[in-house]
């Protein structure tokens, strides 16, 4: 086992205990969004895709590029935009519903 | 380390903490939106240096570069416009779909890696620390690629939604996974060539059709969840493969946010994870209500009316909604009759069970659409010391989570958590008929002397409480 290797494994173990740690404290309002936004933080695999570009050499190779390539930006984009969409939803409580009735947001 | 190097580090460093730091902030609605962002700068961050490391060591070739150009326009175009588009009662279905392309993508990574070291050196000579993070990758990316398909299919009503078995499945399964761990095995030895990459590959998808298949509807947040933790591994994986920091962190933190919502949920079921990816509970989407079935007791209906009165009348109520009101699409419908009431001078709060969507936390996201007010939403340890203090519940297709008959032991819904509705002053259940849930029993609660039903869909029977309020309002 390589000095290196341990390394990666430490920050690895660790991070996944940053990550219960920081997300258990999530409520459940937010866990479809939280779902979706960790979906865009698993994205992050585009980077991977990158590094690998660097050493295709074969036509199998570049086959495999395009694919992951393809499929790398689609998460990444597509989660953070949905995410986004989803979060600029949640509104808090309209301030002095009684007071001042604001108008229904129905219409029939 | 050059200047250089330092300063890619340093901002691969400042992406990691971006992605904690955004996760963090999503601890509270009120913050959740500059948490994306945060992250979403991170992720920015992260993919500038890496273009900055490629252009700066000037190592890649020229077609690679117009082919991984292309490559990501094209997917970032189509994840772009999908994730315009999408509905948000199709969310778990995208959800899956992202983590099948995540995972996919992190598989390909980790074979890209291992081909390119089949041509230059023997494989023999790489160390068991690449060969075996080259199999993990692929086993559990090939695993999580084909099982979100075969999910995200279910839940977009492509696949039938039911548990599909068939005879020889299990030993169909056996073999893949026998197959999946002699080529892993084989290959972290340092014996295989692109042959035994092919089968390990083979066996991996095989294994993601045949474990999601068999898992029924009712299931699916446990699904989506497991799944989502498999692509935050598969990603670390593949930054083990590649001797990437971020891509280790990142996936890393989402394993630990499926993970944690995998267990959330399959608490919420009272079922045991092996349970659900044994599968076979639980059926389709919709045809649970139709067939009349025997209750016993007597069964209370009420008229709209009566229960709009009601509800005008009443000083507090909750509103529980199930999947019955998603799949009717009438979140619209329940937001706009709180709205009246709340206007009414009625306290109202929707009381959310974990599992009332197909996915954690997807009913708050339809009422957030329309418009709810998000401190109105309450979980279920929030909601339940509250009921005995409130005046009339609204059950809107939510059926085995309000079972009184959780309580007692020996059915099929002893254990699960429920929300204890049947602590409130009086029950009004708006339901198509008096089927089943998908645990199969018989509703206790639709018995109770307290209880009135009112048999109607989600959308026409909220509909029609709103015109029945407001004609007693003027």
């Amino acid at each position: 086992m390589t000095p290196l290797l341990f390394a990666d494994i430490t920050i690895f173990v660790l991070s996944l205990l940053v990550g219960v740690e920081v997300i258990s404290k999530v409520p459940a309002t937010l866990h479809t969004p939280l779902m979706a936004g960790s979906n865009a933080i698993h994205g992050v695999v585009v980077v991977g895709v990158m590094v690998l570009a660097a050493t295709v050499d074969t036509p199998l190779g570049y086959a495999l590029l395009i694919v992951a390539a393809s499929f790398a930006a689609m998460n990444v984009v597509g989660a953070y935009v949905v995410t986004d969409r989803m979060l600029q939803m949640f509104r808090p409580r309209p301030v002095a519903v009684r007071a001042a009735p604001q108008q229904s947001p129905g219409t029939s | 380390m050059t200047a250089f190097d330092t300063l890619i580090h340093i901002l691969y460093l400042l992406a990691a903490a971006s992605f904690v730091l955004g996760l963090h902030l999503m601890t509270s609605p009120a913050t959740a939106r500059h948490g994306n962002l945060l992250s979403a700068a991170g992720m920015a961050i992260a993919v500038v240096s890496t273009i900055a490391v490629l252009t700066h060591d000037d190592v890649i070739p020229a077609l690679a570069t117009i082919v991984l150009t292309v490559g990501l326009l094209s997917g970032g175009l189509a994840g772009l416009l999908t994730a315009r588009r999408v509905k948000m009662t199709a969310m778990p279905q995208l959800v899956s779909l992202f983590n099948a392309v995540g995972g996919g993508a992190a598989a390909l990574i980790a074979f890209g890696d291992a081909i390119k070291h089949a041509g230059s050196l023997h494989l023999s000579q790489q160390p068991v620390s690449a060969t075996l993070t080259t199999f993990l990758g692929l086993l559990i990316g090939g695993i999580t690629f084909s099982g979100s398909l075969i999910a995200g299919g279910k839940l977009a009503g492509i696949i039938a939604g039911k548990p599909m078995t068939f005879p020889g499945g299990r030993v169909l399964n056996l073999i893949l996974v026998v197959v999946a761990l002699a080529s892993g095995v084989t290959y972290t030895a340092g014996y295989g060539g692109l042959p035994v990459l092919c089968a390990l590959s083979a066996a991996a998808l095989g294994l993601g059709v045949l474990a999601t298949l068999p898992i029924g509807g009712a299931d699916m947040p446990v699904v989506i969840s497991l799944l989502n933790a498999c692509t935050g591994v598969a990603v670390a994986m593949a930054g083990f493969v590649l001797d990437s920091t971020p891509l280790i962190i990142a996936g890393a933190l989402v394993g630990a946010a499926g993970g944690i919502l995998t267990k959330l949920m399959a608490d919420a079921m009272n079922r045991s994870l092996l349970n659900i990816i044994a599968g076979g509970f639980g059926t389709g989407d919709d045809n649970t209500g139709g067939q009349p079935t025997a209750v016993t007791g007597a069964v209370r209906e009420v008229a709209v009316d009566d229960a709009a009165l009601q509800l005008a009348y009443a000083g507090k109520v909750v509103i529980v909604p199930g999947y019955g009101l998603a799949a009717a699409q009438a979140q619209h419908e329940v937001v706009e009759l709180a709205a009246a009431l709340t206007e009414h001078g009625v306290e109202v709060s929707y009381g959310i069970h974990p599992v009332a969507g197909r996915m954690p936390g997807q009913m708050n996201v339809l009422l957030a659409e329309a418009n709810a007010p998000y401190q109105q939403m309450k979980d279920l340890e929030e909601i339940n010391p509250e009921f005995s203090r409130t005046d009339v519940v609204l059950v809107v297709g939510a059926n085995d989570v309000t079972n009184p008959a959780a309580r007692r032991r020996g059915n099929a819904v002893s254990g699960m958590p429920i929300l204890d509705v049947d602590q409130a002053k009086s029950i009004i259940v708006i339901k198509r008929s008096l089927g089943h849930g998908y645990a199969g029993i018989d509703n206790e609660l639709y018995t109770d002397p307290k209880t009135a039903m009112l048999f109607s869909d989600a959308k026409v029977g909220l509909t029609a409480l709103q015109a029945g309020l407001k004609a007693y309002a003027h």
